[in-house]
C-alpha cells in the first residue's frame, strides 16, 4: 500500500487517484500506524510553509513521516511536500520544517509575478543520473504552483532538475530513497504520470 | 520563463454541460468530464467548470463532478459558479479541485476572499471579474453580469489582490459572445497593475485573438469556450499559432 498522508489540507484526492492510474495502490491515510506499515508514502502540500508545518503536527503524522523516511521507504514530497523536508521557510519564519535536509526555503528571486501558476519545461542536470526521470522525456513539461522554492546550495549534487522562472529553480530532487517535486506530478499530464509511475515501480520493487 | 496557458472553459448546468458542444466521437458530449478529458487530450493547460446551475443543490451536484473529474483528468482543474462559503471551496477543493472562482460572493462579502486564501492558500483562490464599459471606465458587474455595482474593476482588482487573490480571470462582458477578440484594453491595463497571474476571457473569435492577448494584453492565461466546443478552432491550432508568434506555450 501506497500511503498519501492526509493531514486535513486542500486537494489530496488527486494524488491519491493519479497514483492508482498508474497502478499504485494507494490510499489518503490519516493515522500513524498505516503510515509506518506502507511500501510507499507521498506527503503532498498546497499553501503556505507554516500552514502545512502545523497542519501535519496537529495531525500527529510527523513523527511517522519522520521515521518511514529514516527507515528507507520510498518517499515522495510534492510541492510544498518537498518544502517542509527542510528546516525552516521565509514564508513564515520561526516554524520548523522536517529537517530532513539542510537549509531553507527561500521566496523566488527575479522580475516574475508570483505564484508562478503554469507549466515549465524542466531541464536535466547534466550528467547527473535520476531514478525518477531517466529516459522519460528528454525536456518534459511540468504544473507549478509555488512562490518559494528550496534554496538548493547546501544540497547541489540531490538536484535532478531544474526550470527557469525569473531564477534557476531546483524543481526536483533526490537523496538516497527521498524524491521530492516543486512540480505536481498529479497534474503534470502524461510525463507527471509517468513520474507517478516510477515511484510506484519502487514502492513495489 | 513565463509560459502562456490556453484554457478551454465549460458551463454546467446540474451537472452537465450547457451549451453549444459540437464534439463528435464522445460517447456523452454532455458530460463534462468526458469533455474535459477530450480537451485534455487535445493539449489544455487547464480546465474550467463554471457551474451555472440556478438551483440551490448546485454544489452537492458540482462536487459529484469534480470528484468524477479527479479519478481521470490530470491537469489542473479551476471550479467557479456558486461559491459562497470557505465551506463551499473546501468542498470543491476536497473533491478534488485545484482552484476556485469567487465573484458575486467576494464582492458582497470581500472577507471571503481573505478566508479562502487564509485556509488554503491563495494560490487556489481565482477571482473573476465581469468588467463592462462605463463612461468612466469598466465598472464591475455580478450575478453572471447581470447586475451593476458602480464598482471600478481596476480599483477592485487591486483590491482583490490585497484580500489574497491568487490570480485574476477578467471577463469583458462587453466582448463575450461578440467574436470580436478580448478587450486588449481592459486586459492590458489589469496585467500591468497587478502582480499575479491573470487570465483574459470573452470574446476570442479567432487565432489571431488568442495571440493579441498574450502579446498585447499580457495575459498569462488565455481563456475561451464556444470556439473550442462548436470545434472552430483546435487547442492545438491555438498553441501552434501562438509558438509561431513567439510566445511560449506547452505544446500540445
Amino acid at each position: 500500500m501506497i500511503a498519501v498522508v492526509d493531514y486535513g489540507i486542500g486537494n489530496l484526492r488527486s494524488a491519491e487517484k493519479a497514483l492508482l492510474k498508474v497502478g499504485g495502490d494507494a490510499r489518503l491515510v490519516a493515522n500513524p500506524q498505516d503510515i509506518l506499515g506502507a511500501q510507499g508514502v507521498v506527503l503532498p502540500g498546497v499553501g503556505a510553509f507554516g500552514g502545512c508545518a502545523l497542519a501535519l503536527e496537529a495531525s500527529g503524522l510527523r513523527d511517522a513521516v519522520l521515521k518511514v523516511i529514516e527507515a528507507g521507504t520510498p518517499f515522495l514530497g510534492i510541492c510544498v511536500g518537498y518544502q517542509l523536508l527542510y528546516e525552516n521557510s521565509e514564508e513564515d519564519s520561526g516554524i520548523e520544517g522536517l529537517g530532513i535536509l539542510s537549509g531553507s526555503v527561500k521566496k523566488l528571486a527575479g522580475e516574475v509575478k508570483l505564484p508562478q501558476m503554469q507549466w515549465n519545461q524542466l531541464r536535466r542536470v547534466p550528467g547527473r543520473e535520476s531514478a525518477m526521470l531517466d529516459d522519460i522525456a528528454a525536456l518534459p513539461w511540468a504544473y507549478f504552483v509555488h512562490s518559494y522554492a528550496p534554496d538548493p546550495v547546501p544540497h547541489l549534487d540531490n538536484v535532478v532538475a531544474v526550470c527557469d522562472y525569473g531564477e534557476e529553480v531546483a524543481a526536483a530532487i533526490e537523496k538516497d530513497n527521498v524524491w521530492a517535486t516543486q512540480f505536481h506530478p498529479e497534474k503534470s499530464g502524461e510525463f507527471g504520470l509517468a513520474v507517478l509511475a516510477r515511484f510506484v515501480e519502487r514502492c513495489q520493487a | 520563463m513565463r509560459t502562456v496557458r490556453v484554457i478551454p472553459c465549460l458551463d454546467v448546468a446540474e451537472g452537465r454541460v450547457k451549451k453549444g458542444v459540437q464534439f463528435l466521437g464522445l460517447v456523452d458530449a454532455g458530460d463534462p468530464v468526458a469533455l474535459a478529458l477530450r480537451y485534455d487530450a487535445e493539449g489544455a493547460d487547464e480546465v474550467v467548470f463554471l457551474d451555472i446551475t440556478a438551483s440551490s443543490e448546485r454544489r452537492s451536484t458540482m462536487v459529484d463532478v469534480v470528484a468524477r473529474a479527479a479519478d481521470v483528468l490530470f491537469i489542473p482543474l479551476t471550479v467557479g459558479g456558486g461559491i459562497r462559503t470557505l465551506e463551499d471551496a473546501k468542498s470543491i477543493l476536497r473533491a478534488g479541485a485545484d482552484k476556485v472562482t469567487v465573484n458575486t460572493a467576494g464582492i458582497s462579502r470581500p472577507v471571503l476572499i481573505s478566508e479562502i486564501a487564509g485556509e488554503l492558500g491563495s494560490q487556489c483562490v481565482v477571482v473573476a471579474v465581469d468588467a463592462r464599459r462605463s463612461s468612466w471606465g469598466w465598472e464591475v458587474y455580478t450575478h453572471g453580469g447581470r447586475n451593476s455595482t458602480g464598482m471600478d474593476v481596476l480599483e477592485w482588482v487591486d483590491r482583490a489582490v490585497e484580500l489574497g487573490a491568487g490570480e485574476l480571470l477578467v471577463t469583458s462582458m462587453d466582448r463575450d459572445g461578440t467574436k470580436e477578440g478580448f478587450d486588449l484594453e481592459l486586459t492590458s491595463e489589469i496585467t500591468s497593475r497587478v502582480d499575479v497571474p491573470v487570465i483574459a476571457s470573452g470574446g476570442v473569435g479567432s487565432l489571431a485573438h488568442f495571440a493579441q492577448g498574450a502579446l498585447e494584453g499580457g495575459a498569462d492565461g488565455l481563456l475561451a469556450a464556444s470556439v473550442f466546443h462548436r470545434k472552430e478552432i483546435s487547442i492545438g491550432e491555438v498553441k501552434a499559432y501562438l509558438l509561431a508568434r513567439g510566445v511560449t506555450v506547452r505544446p500540445a
